[in-house]
């Protein structure tokens, strides 16, 4: 469904991802591991088309993506979540969804608010709030509700435990399953491990650029050299 | 009582036309984050569009209307050519580069508006149905002005309505706050923008074409409306529509209740106001404070470094020639090098505030224009000599910099910008408005050197001898560590604080110290032309320094210097080649602004470092 192979970005002269190569197949979940600033969220964004990505291939449905606009990439089917969240702030919750919305593809069931509310029911009862005025939870849901509205197929979801309390995170974990249970496929990047295992099929672990270690999820949990040398802060 | 009945009902009227013009230039404003100073521009050829379709297209209600809506609808058009082949290559440069372009398309306009529509002023016919007048408290009001006092409140609600219930009205408030996550949710930008420039466009050509039947059609109408209108918005905060709107209401009934108790002082009052909102609420009234509008962080400034030695030697080889030509020169080439000398002075003097300094002035012409008149209003009234009018300049000027920089440097971006706009503004009201004192529009003549400094040549050395000094002062207190404190708060306020510099000290004092540098080149220029006018600190003025920094490149020590060399140049022989310069001089600006977007000397720079990498 995704697939990258050979993707570098750079802001100025920096390096920021080498020679980076990922896979998603449909209807799976993928955890992109690493420590802060390893290059997780860089790659979304190149993924994106929000960081031009300097050299490498970005495949989506049989499509190459790399070097396309953003809203192009969007129109594609590649919703993304950022890490900011970045809610409008001064929109309702329901203005946010619409700024999200548009038609689904043929064959797909679209994503209506009334669905969203379902799977996020704190939205339901405050449509009419500004994004401004909502919990840190609050808005990591809306932002992930927003980008669903776009009936993506394939979900970037960059850190969305981040700064969250425990049982909001509880909650993110059950949302993903239900996603992953509708058929969407989802590029999730973690630093989480507990969560990252509970809702992950593989994983792919990123530092300082490169991708150094990629399996399934059990494999990473057995391989314990691994997990200490890249993940343990 | 009845008076102020309909003095109040005036003021409405006005303020309804200021507000379509300022609700277009804030719409802009809240999606581009572009300052579109040819907001003005798009209003005159409203206006004249409006002329030309009502005047031939058959008499009656369809003729009139129908001709305002097209010459509206076609103003819309324009501002979207304007957008596409233009602005959006811009969006992401600075500000200041942004404003310089459209700035470029007012001289265009104003040229391409005197060729198709002559120099002298056009009356439109009166509104077919609204000619008469109803009676009110016992005086006739014009119907037209009651219809224009209508007109504001309609495009208000439609434009409420249409940004609150549309999609189209959703997106655009979500690209004003965070426009890459809304492309990033699939919406095309730049139909966004592009559409956005169309209403705002429509909305000033609008305004333009419903003044048909209440003034004069001529070609002073886009600078004059933009004056106004920025304070508008400024005064409104940037973005806000409700704010532009009851900025609209104040500024009109400013006026109207201004010219009835202080006539004198109208044009002051109007940027008195404004100065005194951004000081009690920085923001303007109903403004929020805006992030960066370029996604991206702005990156660190270039250092500045010595020299290379080409640029030395080129340098030396400049001031020998200035030095060792001039008595070989005509009269006419001495009066331009006196005023190259000045101007590059000037512009150096502008480039401390921009370029170390980080802060941009729209009106750094007040300064320049307050030593000249220091000058002029000490021989004129204390009958003082040269020597002495051009120690008082530097004097005036610093003085009015210390107090109005005080204010200004205290807001950052285009709020600054235009507290020091509104400023010169008012220093230019004052020297325009108060006749008695300084002659008014007619200036103040007879300002002659010394007999020994009479001769042009004598005089040249002379301005030489200053400017040279002043501008090599300028570029030792840059490398000084008053410079390094000044450059460190410019790019990090708070680091530079935390380690105690007092940024808004170092700010003041920059300014201060740029003002009193503008004045000593102002006091030069009074006695290189004898006479002193309200031109000298025009808003042109001020663009014409703006346009010698930007032209050289802001981050650059020489670049001043080139800027004025070349901008004074340009001008010089295109007024001397054709009448048309404003024309090719707006071409120049934009395709600078398109293809050298660092400037002249930045571009000269950025090439020798490529070739010394090569190497």
């Amino acid at each position: 469904m995704l697939r990258i192979s050979g993707l570098a970005a750079h802001y100025g002269r920096a390096h920021i991802l080498d020679d980076v190569a990922l896979e998603v197949g449909p209807g799976e979940v993928v955890v992109l591991l690493g420590r802060n600033g390893a290059g997780k969220s860089t790659t979304m964004k190149a993924i994106m088309g929000l960081v031009p990505p300097s050299a490498g291939s970005i495949r989506f449905l049989g499509r190459e993506i790399a070097g396309r606009e953003p809203f192009e990439i969007a129109r594609l089917g590649l919703g993304y979540v950022p890490e900011e969240r970045r809610i409008f702030s001064e929109l309702t919750v329901m203005e946010n969804l619409e700024v999200g919305r548009r038609s689904a593809p043929p064959g797909m069931a679209p994503w209506t608010p009334e669905r969203l509310f379902a799977l996020f029911p704190s939205l339901g009862g405050m449509r009419d709030r500004p994004g401004g005025r909502m919990s840190g939870g609050e808005q990591q849901m809306l932002t992930i509700a927003r980008t669903l509205m776009g009936n993506p197929r394939l979900v970037l979801l960059d850190e969305p435990s981040e700064g969250l309390a425990p049982v909001v995170v509880e909650r993110m974990a059950e949302a993903i399953g239900v996603l992953k249970a509708e058929g969407l496929s989802i590029l999730l990047s973690e630093q989480n491990l507990h969560f990252a295992r509970a809702v992950s099929d593989r994983a792919t672990i990123i530092e300082k650029g490169r991708i150094r270690w990629s399996g399934t999820i059990p494999d990473l949990m057995a391989a314990e050299e691994v997990r200490e040398q890249y993940l343990s802060v | 009582m009845e008076n102020l009945v309909l003095q109040a009902l005036s003021g409405l009227a006005s303020a309804s036309s200021l507000f379509l013009v300022a609700s277009g230039l804030t719409v802009i404003f809240g999606v581009s984050r572009i300052v579109n100073f040819a907001h003005g521009s798009f209003y005159m050829l409203g206006a004249y569009l409006a002329w030309t379709f009502v005047t031939t297209l058959p008499r009656g209600h369809l003729g009139f209307w129908g001709g305002v809506l097209a010459a509206a609808l076609l103003v819309g058009l324009i501002g979207v050519v304007v957008e596409v082949l233009l602005l959006r290559r811009i969006y992401r440069a600075p500000e200041l580069f942004q404003l310089l372009a459209t700035f470029g398309v007012v001289l265009i306009v104003q040229d391409l508006a005197l060729l198709t529509w002559g120099a002298q002023d056009l009356l439109g016919p009166r509104a077919p149905g609204l000619r008469g007048g109803t009676e009110i408290f016992g005086m006739r009001f014009p119907d037209y002005e009651l219809f224009l006092i209508g007109v504001g409140p309609v495009v208000l609600g439609l434009l409420v309505l249409l940004f609150r219930y549309t999609r189209w009205g959703t997106l655009v408030r979500a690209a004003t706050q965070d426009r890459e996550m809304v492309g990033a949710l699939g919406v095309n930008q730049r139909m966004l923008f592009t559409s956005v420039f169309f209403l705002g466009a429509f909305l000033a050509g609008l305004g333009g074409a419903l003044q048909l039947p209440r003034e004069s059609v001529n070609l002073h109408m886009d600078l004059a409306i933009i004056a106004e209108a920025f304070v508008v918005v400024v005064v409104g905060g940037l973005g806000s529509l409700t704010g532009a709107a009851l900025a609209a209401l104040l500024i009109g009934e400013l006026h109207a209740f201004g010219i009835l108790v202080l006539p004198k002082i109208t044009l002051v009052l109007v940027f008195l106001v404004m100065a005194v909102v951004l000081v009690v609420r920085p923001h303007g009234l109903m403004g929020k404070a805006t992030g960066p509008a370029h996604g991206g962080a702005g990156g660190a400034e270039p250092v500045i470094g010595p020299a290379p030695r080409p640029l030395v030697h080129l340098g030396i080889a400049a001031l020998v020639a200035a030095l060792v030509l001039p008595p070989f020169a005509g009269d006419y080439a001495l009066s331009v090098l006196t005023e190259i000398a000045i101007f590059i002075l000037f512009a150096a003097s502008l480039h401390l505030i921009m370029g170390p300094g980080g802060m941009a002035s729209f009106g750094h012409a007040a300064y320049f224009g307050l030593g000249a008149y220091g000058a002029a209003l000490a021989a004129k009234w204390l009958a003082a000599p040269m020597e002495l009018g051009l120690a008082i300049a530097p004097f005036a000027a610093g003085l009015f910099g210390l107090i109005f920089g005080w204010f200004c440097v205290r807001l950052s971006g285009v709020y600054s910008a235009m507290l020091t706009l509104a400023f010169a503004q008012i220093a230019w009201s004052v020297t325009f408005q108060w006749v008695e004192v300084t002659g008014g529009d007619n200036g103040i003549l007879g300002v002659w050197p010394e007999p020994w400094a009479a001769p042009k040549l004598v005089y040249y050395y002379l301005t030489l001898a200053l400017c040279l000094g002043a501008t090599l002062l300028l570029r030792r207190i840059i490398h000084a560590p008053f410079g390094y404190a000044l450059r460190a708060q410019r790019d990090s306020a708070l680091r530079a604080e935390a380690i105690g510099i007092d940024a808004f000290r170092i700010r003041w004092l920059a300014f201060a110290l740029a003002a009193v540098m503008a004045g000593i080149a102002g006091g030069l220029f009074a006695y290189a032309k004898g006479s002193v006018f309200p031109t000298f600190l025009g808003i042109p003025r001020s663009v014409d320094a703006l346009l010698m920094v930007l032209l050289g490149g802001v981050q650059t020590l020489s670049g001043p210097i080139i800027g004025a060399l070349a901008f004074t140049g340009l001008q010089e022989q295109l007024v001397r080649i054709t009448d048309l310069w404003r024309l090719i001089l707006g071409l120049v600006i934009v395709a600078l602004v398109l293809f050298f977007p660092q400037g002249l000397a930045g571009a000269a720079r950025a090439r020798w470092e490529a070739r010394r990498g090569d190497a």
